[in-house]
């Protein structure tokens, strides 16, 4: 089993009212001088061998269902080549 | 025989009820679909209600997209059946790519729930025939997620082609890209809005009977056709 992290975020151009608002909550708690932006992570369990050819279906994946290329970015990452039980 | 006018079902619809009987008070026959179900059962033309389907889990209209009814509704749209997506269907049309553009968080990060004041800017689609454009209309409103965006090219295509087909009058209510509140395809049979029309049919229980002509335009559209 492999571990791959898959990151969705809002593209910089698209308003991020979510990250609107924790910037602004953070700021009243006394957290000044921090811009948030927020996003999604995912973490994709895959069984086998993680091969290249695999590795272009996750990002098919991403690209089809986990993010929407209209409004976000996604970047796919592989976090535990292997995971051992 | 009356046109048969289908409304989609899926899990978190909440507006699939009051679409079936503005369905049925213009005059058409209203048809249960399920979105588990691949079959359209032979209509005309389909609405997808307003609601969160699927929970509104992952994005709003990500999972209902590849649910087995929206294959046949694209396929349908692509044949130039009339397609329309209210609020949430909005959202699924726009995930589904049958519009251009996407749906975000309000920038006013709250829900809104208004009369909202509307101007529709075409009549030339399936579902607008009924109006004049320039006409003004008022149609409930409320969502959490209605700020339309899209890159400056497609904005710039959409209103050269025509395919803004309703802008938001009197203030905006959600940040939505150049006061968007609808808009069509390129044919004109598939449109999108955030607003509520099926809320707006019956004096009893809105201030306007304004949504009522969405209903007529698309009975008047398929009956030009035939």
């Amino acid at each position: 089993m492999a571990r791959v992290v898959v990151d969705v975020m809002p593209k910089p151009e698209i308003l991020d009212p979510q990250g609107k608002a924790v910037t602004g909550a953070l700021s009243r708690l006394g957290f000044s001088g921090i811009s948030v932006r927020q996003g999604k992570r995912f973490e994709l369990e895959v069984e086998g061998e993680l091969t290249d050819s695999r590795l272009d279906d996750i990002r098919h994946a991403a690209e089809t269902l986990l993010a929407n290329t209209v409004i976000e970015s996604f970047d796919v990452r592989v976090e535990t080549a292997e995971v051992h039980g | 025989m009356a046109p048969r006018i289908g409304v989609v079902t899926f899990p978190g619809s909440l507006d699939d009820s009051d679409a079936l009987r503005a369905v049925r008070r213009a005059g058409a026959e209203a048809v249960s679909l399920w979105h588990g179900s691949a079959d359209l059962q032979d209509v005309d033309a389909v609405i997808l209600p307003g609601g969160f389907s699927y929970g509104d889990y992952l994005r709003c209209g990500a999972i209902s997209r590849f649910s087995p009814v929206m294959g046949e509704v694209v396929r349908a749209a692509g044949a130039g059946m009339p397609v329309l997506g209210i609020c949430n269907g909005f959202q699924i049309l726009c995930e589904a790519h049958l519009l251009p553009g996407a749906l975000i968080r309000n920038d006013v990060r709250t829900f809104v729930c208004v009369d909202q004041d509307l101007r529709v800017e075409t009549a030339s689609t399936a579902w607008t025939a009924d109006f004049t454009a320039g006409q003004e209309i008022t149609i409930v409103l409320k969502n959490g997620e209605g700020g339309y965006v899209a890159d400056e090219e497609t904005l710039d295509r959409l209103e050269g082609e025509g395919r803004v087909v309703f802008r938001y009058r009197n203030g905006n209510p959600n940040g939505s890209r150049r006061d968007i509140a609808g808009i069509s395809n390129e044919r004109g049979n598939v449109v999108g809005l955030m607003p509520h029309p099926e809320h707006n049919v019956d004096p009893l229980t809105g201030p306007t009977t304004d949504g009522v002509p969405f209903f007529t335009s698309v009975l008047s559209f398929l009956a030009a056709k035939v």
